[in-house]
């Protein structure tokens, strides 16, 4: 693994397509390639995010303390970018991330990640717009949660 | 302390005084003797033709033998050698008897002084500096030894050798008597009146050099506020205006001491011209022999230096006079503990029984009542939580009952005994007191624990006779000079204060305050961080290399597979940089300081012989270029300098001249300092974390011939300087974590660092390690004043250090303050459990922690408003009530 994949394998997110190479040279060097076994948290929910992490490989559940236990909300993988939440709003982890294969990751810190959006509005715009996205996914999935509590 | 410094010298050194006087008056007839020799030889010896011989040889009128002219003149010459070295002896032997005394007269004055230091009563501290006390003690009185020497022998010496010459000119010829004193009413007139100005100018010099000296103090310890304020120009205004007000003063007294001086020469000069004028009248008239005059002016130049001597002296002693009395003056406070109290000794100290009463006490500062009229009794077994809001009297209460203050009305007894009267070895041993900013000492955490059970010599060193012998010579000189008898490097600690019989025994005890104090765990990390002398320690080596091999065999397992990546001589290390797999060691001192490794001649010599100086070279061109692509956009002070970049920000611009001149494959054109700076950059490289693609599968087998080659040829004369890795060897430069893990934690492995904590923990424990490991730790250097400590473990450190003296009475007065919540209720918790049956006296900062207490004291503008226990005061509408519901 050389920093050119590194940066080849960045600039194949959609987040991080738009940004100079040198920039890009200097995230894949300054980001911090973890290891997680399967079973293994990247966090939980609750605690104080300082990091955001990209997957390389392998994929992992997003999981949600409910009352009634924990609930998976989604699954991620190879190039999905988590964590990115409780960094940018200073909130603690909304949920909890396990991985469910051997997972490479990239670790970007809450410091990096602020340099690169305050350098580069193209990811801001990147991020509001995979944020809506979600929010869309959120808010549907909600519509239909109380339309089917409405009908049962 | 006495009041002049005549009656201190007198006091302590009179016999010596004396003796010196003796001695100097016993060498004058030689002197006198001497002096008559020249005259004797022109007279007798020169004089006449061989028909006036032989002539007797006589001394003081008493014949001794008839000599022919030329045996004369030899003899007398003979006699005068003989009196040239009696003479000069004697003058050795005073002045190095002089020196002596100076010295120790020195030494005991500043003993006293700063023993005095240790009996001002402690609210005075509030009132002087350290920048004031320090200069007396160190450079005031440093002058006072030369003078004390001095202070009987120089004036009867040199007052000596002026009567002698003078009596021998007055036996010549008494008129040439008179003209050589003839100036020395008018000098003595003058002269005092010219120094008096001097001595006041003098005083007022010694009174801004302290002021200056408690500025500096000053500007040290704000030096923070200073530059939160931006006042340094002020303060450098401020110190500019007092060097100028110091030099202002110097000036005048220099142009007044050099115009005595010019005075003094300038009469002394005058005086040979009236030996020209009478003498040689006197011998044309034939009055007067043409050797009497000579003899004369021989005399008259001894008599001048003896002259000067004494007006010297003059000087001397009165600037040594003012010295004395602007320093004594101030190591002489109102309320000084008494001599006796610190001194006197006493078995075993008892404990402290029965009840502990407080009268009436009273304490006023500055004419306000901070502790008004108190009254209460208390059994010493009993615990007993003072609470109140700031400034309520109630930490000056607790200073009182721990007796650091005095009262200036009311009384406290314990068992009926006054704790005024007390001595601090009762007290002192007795009582502990923890306050909310407790001083450590620069020393090891150890030191600092034990610190509180050094009250007297528990046992003497075991020195080898000629140590012995030296050390006992050195207290005897110690007692000359009144200093203590002390040995210092005695055993100090008293064991059974602390309930241990032994050394290992003090430790466990330790351990145990430390866990009382919940600072045990900190001390465990600090003995993980250190290291120890394996040879000394050769127990505990060897048990920490069976936790090696423990460690190892746990981390066999699959899922703890991959977190270490174990040190093999064998293997490349992808978790550790270039130079550690070159070095492959630890580095003792600076010869191979990993950071500089490219600058170490050995090193580059080792890389040259296996070919491997052009790869790294090119190696260093390519980081170069990755680094400086990557971080030029940065601003300077980026914290991804820091933690990133292999180049400081300082010397990106060099780096990125350099290559840009450069070409990869014209690296044989850089200069000496230029291959150093590009060679340094690969050293830091670690393969698994730095995904640059360089040390590659190639690259690491070579790299690992180079690391053989390196331990293979090291010279003897470096072989100290590095500790290799083995296996099977405790490596003693390195710390104990590092050995017990032997390896690099593997990077990018989530947790790892926790996760091998945790093993670490479970290995150590299993094996029974732990105290060790914290007795290891006791070993941590705190710094000055703690300073390497966070401000809650100090505090802890402090607790344990007065648990650990296992005092009757603890007195805490908001000592837990500067701890997280949760260490507060612990501490508080486990010291009302330590102090089961014994006396607590708490100030607490936190009035709902009272409920642990056996008996609440509410206090209020220095009075008692409340007491009683906690259910009783917890009720509606009392203070204790608004004071929790204000917490």
């Amino acid at each position: 693994m050389s920093l050119q994949e590194d940066v080849e394998r960045l600039r194949s997110i959609p987040l991080f397509a738009k940004i100079e190479p040198s920039k890009l040279k200097l995230l894949a060097f300054t980001a911090q390639r973890v290891t997680f076994n399967s079973g293994e948290n990247l966090f939980r929910q609750g605690d104080v995010g300082d990091a955001a992490y990209i997957i390389t490989s392998g994929t992992a559940d997003v999981v949600v303390a409910t009352p009634n236990g924990p609930l998976t909300v989604a699954q991620v993988g190879t190039n999905d970018f988590v964590g990115e939440i409780a960094i940018l709003c200073d909130v603690p982890r909304t949920a909890t991330v396990t991985a469910t294969s051997t997972l490479m990751t990239m670790r970007i810190s809450k410091e990096l990640f602020f340099e690169l959006v305050s350098q580069f509005p193209e990811i801001s715009v990147e991020i509001m717009r995979v944020l809506a996205h979600r929010l869309d996914v959120t808010t549907r999935q909600l519509q239909d949660a109380l339309s089917k509590l409405k009908a049962g | 302390m006495e009041q002049s410094i005549y009656k201190f010298v007198l006091r302590y050194s009179k016999t010596q005084q004396i003796f010196v006087l003796l001695v100097t008056v016993c060498s004058l007839p030689f002197y006198y003797v001497s002096l008559d020799i020249p005259k004797k030889i022109v007279n007798g010896a020169l004089e006449g033709g061989p028909e006036d011989f032989p002539k007797p040889l006589e001394f003081f009128g008493i014949k001794v033998v008839d000599l022919d002219q030329l045996v004369l003149l030899f003899a007398l010459c003979g006699v005068f050698l003989v009196l040239v070295c009696i003479n000069g002896g004697f003058k050795f032997y005073i002045n190095v008897y002089k020196g002596l005394l100076g010295e120790r007269m020195l030494r005991r004055l500043r003993y006293q002084l700063y023993s005095r230091i240790l009996r001002f009563p402690l609210p005075h501290f509030r009132k002087v500096s350290q920048g004031e006390l320090i200069p007396m003690i160190t450079q005031e009185v440093e002058p006072l030894g030369g003078f004390i020497g001095d202070a009987f022998a120089l004036p009867m010496h040199q007052g000596g050798l002026l009567l002698t010459a003078l009596v021998f000119i007055m036996v010549q010829d008494w008129r040439m008597g008179v003209a050589a004193i003839a100036f020395y009413p008018v000098q003595g007139y003058i002269i005092p009146k010219l120094q008096r100005r001097v001595n006041l100018l003098g005083k007022q010099r010694v009174k801004e050099v302290r002021k200056l000296s408690e500025r500096i103090g000053e500007t040290v310890s704000g030096a923070q506020e200073i530059h939160a304020y931006d006042t340094s120009q002020y303060e450098l205004a401020d110190f500019g205006h007092r060097l100028g007000r110091i030099f202002d003063i110097r000036y005048q007294i220099y142009r007044k001491k050099f115009f005595i001086k010019f005075l003094n020469n300038f009469m002394n000069q005058l005086t040979p011209f009236f030996f020209f004028a009478i003498g040689g009248y006197l011998v044309i008239k034939g009055e007067l022999s043409l050797g009497s005059l000579v003899a004369v002016l021989a005399a008259y130049k001894d008599l001048a230096p003896p002259w000067k001597e004494l007006l010297n002296y003059y000087q001397m002693k009165e600037d040594s006079r003012i010295k004395y009395d602007s320093v004594v003056s101030q190591f002489a406070p109102p309320g000084m503990r008494d001599e006796a109290q610190l001194d006197a000794e006493v078995d075993a100290a008892e404990p402290l029984s029965g009840e502990l009463v407080v009268g009436n006490l009273t304490l006023s500062e500055d004419d306000v009542r901070v502790v008004d009229g108190v009254s209460f009794s208390l059994g010493v077994n009993e615990r007993l939580a003072i609470v109140g809001a700031g400034g309520s009297g109630k930490e000056e209460l607790t200073l009182l009952l721990a007796r650091l203050l005095d009262p200036t009305g009311g009384r406290i007894t314990i068992g009926g005994k006054d704790i005024k009267t007390l001595p601090e070895a009762v007290t002192g041993r007795r009582i502990a007191y923890v306050g909310a900013n407790a001083q450590l000492f620069s020393a090891s955490i150890g030191d600092n624990l034990f610190y509180g059970l050094k009250h007297r010599p528990s046992q003497e060193a075991g020195y080898d006779a000629k140590t012995a012998a030296l050390r006992r010579d050195a207290l005897a000189e110690s007692a000359r000079a009144g200093n203590t008898t002390r040995d210092i490097f005695a055993d100090w600690i008293d064991y059974a204060a602390a309930g241990a019989d032994s050394p290992s025994e003090l430790t466990a005890a330790a351990i145990r305050a430390l866990t009382v104090a919940e600072m045990v765990d900190d001390v465990y990390q600090f003995g993980l961080r250190g290291t120890i002398d394996p040879s000394a320690h050769a127990e505990l080596a060897t048990r920490i290399l069976r936790a090696r091999t423990a460690l190892r065999e746990r981390l066999a397992d699959p899922d703890l597979a991959g977190l270490v990546e174990f040190f093999d001589n064998e293997k490349y290390n992808t978790n550790a940089t270039v130079a550690e797999n070159l070095l492959f060691g630890t580095p003792v001192d600076d010869t191979f300081d990993m950071e500089r490794l490219a600058e170490n001649a050995y090193v580059m010599s080792v890389l040259d012989r296996c070919g491997l100086t052009e790869d790294l070279l090119a190696m260093g061109h390519e980081i170069a270029g990755t680094m400086v692509e990557m971080f030029s956009d940065l601003p300077a002070e980026h914290e991804f300098f820091e933690q990133f970049s292999f180049i400081r920000a300082d010397d990106l611009p060099d780096y990125k001249e350099l290559i840009g001149r450069v070409d990869k494959d014209k690296l044989e054109t850089l200069s000496e300092d230029e291959r150093h700076k590009l060679l340094s950059l690969p050293f830091k490289l670690v393969p698994a974390r730095h995904a640059l693609g360089l040390v590659d599968d190639v690259m690491q087998p070579r790299l690992l011939e180079a690391r053989k080659t390196f331990a293979r040829d090291l010279p003897d004369n470096l072989s100290s300087a590095v500790e290799f890795f083995a296996p099977d060897r405790y490596n003693a430069a390195s710390t104990l974590q590092d050995n017990i893990l032997f390896g690099k934690l593997a990077y990018g492995k989530a947790q790892a660092a926790t996760r091998i904590g945790a093993l670490i923990s479970e290995v150590i424990s299993e094996l029974d390690l732990y105290t060790a490991v914290v007795a290891a730790g006791l070993e941590f250097q705190v710094g000055i004043s703690g300073s390497r400590l966070s401000d809650a473990q100090r505090q802890k450190l402090a607790i344990a250090r007065a648990v650990l003296k296992r005092p009757d009475i603890l007195v805490v007065s908001e000592a837990t303050a500067r701890l997280d919540g949760a260490t507060q209720t612990k501490v508080t918790k486990n010291l009302l459990t330590e102090f089961e049956g014994r006396g607590l006296i708490w100030a607490l900062h936190r009035p709902s922690l009272a409920n642990q207490f056996e008996r609440v004291l509410v206090m209020r503008g220095g009075k008692v408003v409340e007491h009683g226990k906690f259910s009783e005061l917890d009720q509606p509408d009392t203070h204790f009530k608004m004071l929790i519901a204000a917490e």
